[in-house]
């Protein structure tokens, strides 16, 4: 049996703005397991990222935690002091980031830049080993020896993203964190990258939490799949079955519109807009634009209902039996 | 009504730098103003009033050496010195739109030429550019004479600045949708792209006018202003000329400078609070 | 490649070098006046008679000063002269020369604005660069409206202020002047020196407080942008310490336009000290221009003017081939 390595809890994040609190995250468990790849997916402004961010410790005010944990094994994240979480930084929890075009220092070259994240994390590392250890990093992800000399503006976006993924597993971290890594890229580049996430992983046995918005990406990469949408997790599953028999409208619907090779004619999108986070609406935040939306969907908010290994927040499932 | 008063006083938390910056500078004119209605012109003379007296109920700033009323002379110069930064803004500012302006939407030889130009003159200590027309002109200089001095290098930054925003604005994706729809080029630059200029336009403006005003005070102390216009800068040239300090006569020396830090204080913080009206911050942390 | 981007530079510093000179011979020109007459004019104002032979003198002097010769033939001798470094001699000190009154007050005057400028510049920068960040102590935002205020003062008016508080109201600093009066001037003793640094001190602290509050402002609008910028966020994610993020990422990249900025606020720099100087009597080169303006003494305004034209011209060139050196973006290839 999988030992579950990181637990979300009934995690809430909220932005306080002068027109009141943005509930970005509100209300999500969710839980990984060692080695296993967990898909993160929604539209824009869901919480994905939020929650990409808020393991990592990287939340500002205005945000802020406003309740739930976060477990990291026995520790809980969220109760930890900047000093202890930033030991956790790259040691434990690794991110690869999401504008690759600019998370390099542009004015540092490469290999400072992966040294400097050893460096921070063990003061007693020789200066031969971290050259060793750098070449070894960039090899890794599939870059030649020549790229640690280089400047980020001499690299092309491909080769930034590779260094990122470098730097983000340098350390051999369990949890690795990647939100929307190639949502820059070019598909051929895409897959490229995808790959190398995929090998080092597997490699390094560790865990990768995936946030992104293109199912397609998802159906190829992950073992499981959570959906979010307006801060709350609806479904969550084995990827292979959500895609088979999604249960979610939300879900159903994100299926439907994407394209098939075989498919012609119009696409089908999701009509209506994302709800405001800030004066929210009673019930189902769905509910203005769910094609199979009851009374009851208007006035109470479903909850997370477990079976067989897939959960999903739904009225329609309130009195069945989960097969 | 309400909402928008609302609406107002919630962004001025987010952006106390315009609210301030107006605040000072309605006090300055407001000192002006009300000023100018009870306080005669004619004390700003020479020889008007007893000479060298210390502030009374019948002279609240005193008088200087030449008998002239200092409150009288503060309010005067006041006016006159905002008047000599506001001409010089405007003229700046209008000569920089339009070289920016050509500058960036046309390119080609032109733009490099004005680029060029605006490079090599940005880094030309322009005081000293404004000595030597001064000291060549030496003819009995007025006011308005200050300001068109003053003006000579005040569209250097503007069409900087200006050329800067035509740029990127013309690079961006809304000209070229206008384009495509068949706007004509006219067409685009007023309703297009005016409109996105004007807090840029309104920034450099304000920032234009502080340095005109810097730019004649410091001309003026040298003696090298208008020698009969009670501006805030002759009022410097006069303190330093009869070594005010020196005398002890506070009230001579104060005055001006308190009136010159709030009015660049004031503009300062307007030109700020302007500029992030046009670009506003991610709001940071409280 | 290299030469080339250089060459260009260079080519652009003659350029303007050039054009000082041209528009410094041409400009009084075009007003009708004539320096030597206008100083006799003077002269004659101030001394309250009429000399006999005064059309002579004139004619004697301008000769003397070329000014009787065709148009052209002047502006050749001008830039010969200019060449050479020639400036010609003072209207108003006759005998002295331009030259001998300039290499006086220069020393002086480059030793306070050198200074000041380092001090005011590194200061103030790192005072900018803590306002902005998250992790400094918060007691520093109490700094930042005296900085502020300070930004906005003219750099000689805080002076005349700091010399009411300093050096009437409490003789701890002496009024004015570059050294006490009837001191002789002995460059290798100390207490000359040490003459010399207090009499410094108010001109010098004025220009420093002011020049701070103007770099601290812009230095910390800067890191504001970088600390937005996608790699600090990555840096953070890497867990560096905050001092690592501070100098090595935000700092670094903020002090590139930092520099700029000093480059292009060189001029005002110097139009700034040079009232300074006036305002505390200090014998630099700024107190001899003021002097020469009141005096009228043409040749030596310009003299003083075009050496500073040129100083500023040679700063901006040598830093704008420095640049490529710390900022690894800019290549020497792109001019």
């Amino acid at each position: 049996m999988n030992t579950q390595l990181l637990k979300l809890q009934e995690l809430q994040v909220f932005y306080h703005t002068d027109e009141g609190a943005v509930k970005a995250v509100d209300g999500v468990t969710l839980s990984l397991a060692k080695g296993e790849r967990l898909g993160l997916v929604g539209e824009s402004g869901c919480g994905k990222s939020t929650i990409a961010m808020t393991i990592m410790g990287l939340i500002k005010s205005p945000g802020r935690i406003e309740g739930g944990k976060i477990l990291l094994g026995e520790v809980d994240l969220t109760k930890l002091s900047e000093g202890e979480m930033r030991r956790l930084r790259l040691n434990q929890v690794g991110l690869i980031p999401q504008g690759a075009m600019n998370s390099l220092n542009p004015v540092s070259r490469v290999k400072d830049q992966i040294i400097d994240g050893m460096r921070a994390h063990n003061q007693q590392i020789s200066k031969r080993e971290l050259r060793s250890r750098v070449y070894e990093v960039l090899e890794s992800v599939g870059l030649r020896r020549g790229v640690a000399r280089m400047y980020a503006h001499e690299l092309s976006g491909g080769m930034k993203q590779r260094v990122c993924v470098a730097i983000a597993i340098s350390l051999h971290p369990q949890v690795v964190i990647a939100d929307e890594p190639t949502s820059a890229l070019d598909v051929v580049v895409q897959r490229e990258v995808m790959e190398t996430i995929g090998q080092l992983q597997q490699q390094l046995g560790a865990s990768v939490i995936l946030a992104g918005h293109d199912m397609g990406l998802m159906a190829q990469f992950v073992d499981r799949l959570a959906v979010m949408y307006a801060g709350k997790l609806v479904e969550i599953g084995p990827v292979k079955e959500l895609f088979a028999k999604p249960l979610h409208p939300y879900t159903q619907l994100l299926l439907a519109s994407l394209p098939g090779l075989a498919q012609r004619g119009v696409f089908r999108g999701i009509p209506g807009l994302t709800p405001s986070l800030v004066h929210v609406p009673p019930g189902c935040l769905f509910y203005p634009r769910c094609p199979q939306a009851m009374e009851i969907c208007s006035q109470e908010v479903p909850a997370l209902r477990e079976g067989d290994g897939r959960q999903v927040a739904c009225h329609l499932y309130d009195s069945e039996v989960m097969i | 009504m309400n909402r928008r008063i609302l609406a107002a006083m919630r962004y001025t938390r987010r952006n106390p730098a315009l609210a301030v910056g107006i605040g000072l500078l309605l006090a300055i004119l407001l000192f002006w103003g009300i000023g100018s209605i009870f306080v005669p012109f004619s004390r700003t003379s020479a020889l008007s009033v007893p000479a060298s007296r210390a502030p009374s109920w019948e002279f609240p700033l005193g008088t200087d050496r030449q008998g002239r009323d200092l409150l009288a002379v503060m309010i005067a110069g006041t006016s006159l010195t905002l008047r000599i930064g506001l001409i010089a803004g405007f003229i700046g500012i209008f000569i920089g739109t339009i070289l920016g302006f050509v500058s960036a939407y046309y390119r080609g030889a032109v733009d490099t030429i004005i680029r060029g130009s605006v490079d090599v003159l940005l880094t030309v200590p322009s005081l000293l550019v404004m000595i030597l027309v001064a000291v060549a002109l030496k003819g009995g200089l007025t006011v308005e004479g200050m300001a068109l001095v003053v003006s000579i290098l005040a569209w250097v930054w503007p069409t900087r600045t200006i050329r800067a925003q035509v740029l990127t604005m013309r690079e961006s994706g809304y000209i070229r949708v206008a384009q495509l729809s068949g706007m004509s080029s006219p067409e685009i630059i007023v309703k297009e792209m005016m409109p996105n200029l004007l807090p840029y336009l309104a920034a450099s403006l304000v920032n234009a006018v502080a340095a005109a005003i810097l730019a004649s005070i410091g001309l003026e102390a040298l003696g090298l202003g208008p020698m009969e216009s009670p501006t805030l800068g002759m009022t410097i040239y006069w303190v330093l000329h009869y070594s005010a300090l020196l005398h002890g006569m506070w009230w001579w020396w104060a005055p001006p400078i308190i009136i010159i830090v709030i009015l660049f204080v004031g503009l300062f913080l307007l030109s700020t609070g302007l500029d992030e009206l046009a670009n506003p911050r991610v709001r940071r942390s409280v | 490649m290299k030469l080339d981007y250089i060459a260009k530079r260079f080519g652009i510093f003659l350029l303007v070098i050039w054009l000082a000179l041209t528009v410094i011979f041409f400009l009084p020109r075009f007003s009708t006046q004539n320096p030597i007459r206008e100083k006799m004019n003077q002269e004659m104002l101030r001394g309250g008679y009429v000399q006999v032979g005064m059309e002579q003198m004139i004619e004697e002097y301008e000769s003397k000063f070329g000014l009787n010769k065709p148009l052209w033939e002047q502006y050749g001798t001008y830039l010969s002269d200019m060449g050479r470094l020639d400036f010609g001699y003072s209207i108003a000190h006759y005998p002295k020369t331009v030259k001998s009154m300039l290499s006086e007050g220069l020393p002086w005057s480059i030793g306070l604005l050198g200074m000041t400028t380092l001090i005011a510049f590194g200061v103030g920068s790192l005072l900018g660069a803590l306002l902005a960040w998250r992790r400094a102590p918060q007691v520093l935002r109490y700094l930042f409206p005296p900085l502020l205020v300070l930004s906005a003062v003219p750099f000689y008016l805080l002076g005349l202020v700091l010399i009411f508080f300093l050096a009437f109201e409490n003789s701890w600093f002496p009024l004015f002047g570059g050294y006490s009066p009837g001191t002789v001037t002995d460059w290798l003793s100390i207490s000359f020196w040490g003459n010399v640094l207090h009499h410094s001190f108010l001109p010098a602290l004025s220009m420093i407080l002011a020049g701070i509050g103007l770099w601290a402002l812009t230095m910390r609008g800067m890191m504001v942008t970088v600390q937005g910028e996608d790699y600090m966020t990555m840096a953070e994610a890497k867990g560096l310490k905050g001092s690592t993020l501070f100098f090595r990422y935000a700092l670094r990249n903020s002090i590139l336009p930092q520099v700029t900025s000093l480059v292009l606020a060189l001029g005002h720099v110097v139009g700034g000290a040079v009232l300074v100087e006036v305002v505390f009597g200090y014998p630099g080169i700024g107190t001899t221009l003021y002097h020469a303006i009141r005096e009228f003494d043409y040749f030596v305004i310009q003299g003083i003017i075009l050496i500073v034209i040129v100083a500023i011209a040679l700063g901006t060139f040598l830093l704008d081939v420095a640049y490529p050196l710390l900022d690894p973006r800019i290549t020497y290839r792109r001019a």
